[in-house]
């Protein structure tokens, strides 16, 4: 009788442990995905802004035509790709997308119109705020990558991940100079 | 190790509210035995007093805080656009809902957060941190803001202010009830004169101020070194912070803060530039500037 309810009580309590282990893989991987189309709502902000960025910059310098009909290849190439199918891709478009957004705000500073309108500088906060978030998003979906994969190699964990087939997410590469240090002022 | 600081700290506020309660019960046996002959009656005296000044202060609305110091919500990016954005994306990276975002007309650089817990926190800065930091020190500034919402450090700080509030009321009862040439003498104590319990109560009275006073500046210097390690884990980018904490160092002191609120800011709003003798740091709510960019600089 003793060791009957011992063994019943084993038993609720190896399903408990089960359950919640199991449970903290799907709550990870949920923050996985939510961090993922986080990433994905802002590339789509930056896309939407692009347009009115082109247009603004062509008003004001004839010269950039070069790197503006770069900066809408670029945007249109992601324009049909997402996080969810090909995350690694994506990024990588993303990261160019912004690397050329940079030189063509380094161009602009050359203009000193174009630098003081209203409309400009606006746009300029809106893709500056969106860049930092992809870039912080794009920290947060890593982290929580690393979260879920912590769990898939850690013991007990492990086994539960094992038993339904949970696979490792892969870490976006952040590009070198995404993250400069910046200057420090005395 | 995020989780696991936020952790330590939950248990943490559990060690420095029991350690307060049972100073606030010493206390309450002390006062008891000088105003009433009885500690059990003093010992629940306080304690009622305690859990009225804890729900008073923890109920305490963010608006109240807020008017307060003087600080105006607003309520889109349209705004301030650059403290909104900067604040969103701490939060976001931090994984803390949205705080309320507040602004105070001030030209001194500083910046707060108040509330309970996550779900109901507000951060707020002042005009001179917007006009003085670039968004690097921006961000870390409301990182460090948000790093307290997130550990919960305000309902720590708030109870144990609470509580060292409830010890000072208490203390202040007997020294009053003194000073009217009341309290036990010698013929009415049947039971003989108890000399060390008398003494003891005595130096108890004197003391727990002191010792409830730096306690509570202790725990407040150690959240601000956890907040600027915090801040820093969720920017990555130590040099932001450092060189925010440097245009700190040489801030003048501000005109619309309220001393309560002393303990909730990046830097003591009132001596934000002040030096002090080694014994003056004892009751100070923040440690010194110089030791905070310096601990930034080893990460």
């Amino acid at each position: 009788m003793m060791a009957a309810i011992i063994a019943v009580v084993v038993v609720i309590l190896l399903i408990v442990w089960y359950v919640s282990i199991y449970n903290g893989f799907i709550t990870t991987r949920n923050q996985v995905e939510e961090s993922a189309s986080q990433i994905d709502v802002q590339l789509q902000r930056r896309n939407d802004l692009i347009p009115n960025l082109v247009n603004t910059v062509k008003g004001y310098s004839k010269y950039e035509a070069g790197t503006l009909e770069k900066v809408t290849a670029l945007r249109n190439q992601l324009a049909g790709m997402n996080m969810e199918d090909d995350p690694q891709k994506t990024m990588e478009v993303s990261n160019q997308l912004s690397g050329t957004l940079k030189s063509l705000f380094a161009v602009s500073e050359a203009y000193p119109d174009l630098k003081a309108s209203a409309e400009y500088q606006k746009l300029m906060e809106e893709l500056t705020n969106t860049e930092n978030k992809i870039a912080y998003s794009r920290q947060l979906y890593n982290s929580c990558v690393r979260r879920f994969n912590e769990k898939l190699q850690a013991f007990p964990s492990n086994l539960v991940g094992k038993i339904h087939h949970f696979t490792q997410f892969e870490y976006l590469q952040v590009p070198a100079e995404a993250r400069e240090t910046p200057k420090v002022e005395f | 190790m995020l989780y696991q600081q936020i952790n330590m700290n939950k248990r943490r506020t559990v060690y420095v509210v029991f350690g307060f309660c049972l100073l606030v019960a010493l206390v309450g046996a002390a006062v008891g035995y000088w105003l009433a002959g009885s500690t059990v009656v003093g010992i629940i005296m306080a304690l009622v007093i305690a859990l009225i000044y804890v729900s008073v202060m923890i109920g305490q609305s963010t608006d109240v805080v807020m008017n307060m110091n003087h600080a105006h919500e607003i309520h889109s990016a349209a705004e301030s656009p650059e403290l909104w954005h900067v604040v969103e994306d701490m939060a976001m990276v931090a994984q803390v809902p949205m705080p309320r975002v507040f602004i105070i007309d001030d030209p001194s650089p500083n910046a707060f957060a108040t509330g309970n817990d996550p779900e109901h926190s507000a951060v707020a800065a002042t005009t001179g941190l917007m006009q003085m930091m670039n968004r690097e020190e921006l961000e870390g500034v409301m990182g460090h803001e948000i790093t307290h919402v997130r550990n919960y450090d305000i309902r720590l700080q708030t109870i144990a202010l609470a509580l060292s509030a409830a010890i000072s009321f208490l203390v202040n009862l007997v020294s009053n009830f003194w000073w009217l040439g009341g309290g036990r003498s010698d013929d009415d104590d049947d039971r003989g004169v108890n000399i060390f319990g008398m003494l003891a109560s005595l130096l108890l009275i004197i003391l727990a101020p002191l010792a409830a006073a730096i306690a509570q500046m202790a725990l407040s210097r150690n959240r601000e070194y956890l907040a600027d390690a915090g801040s820093v884990e969720l920017t990555r980018n130590p040099q932001g912070m450092i060189s925010a904490l440097r245009k700190l160092e040489h801030a003048e002191p501000m005109q619309q803060a309220d001393p309560s609120s002393a303990s909730l800011y990046i830097t003591d709003p009132e001596e934000n530039a002040k030096r002090h003798r080694w014994l003056d740091h004892l009751f100070d709510t923040h440690p010194p500037l110089e030791d905070r960019i310096a601990r930034l600089e080893e990460m």
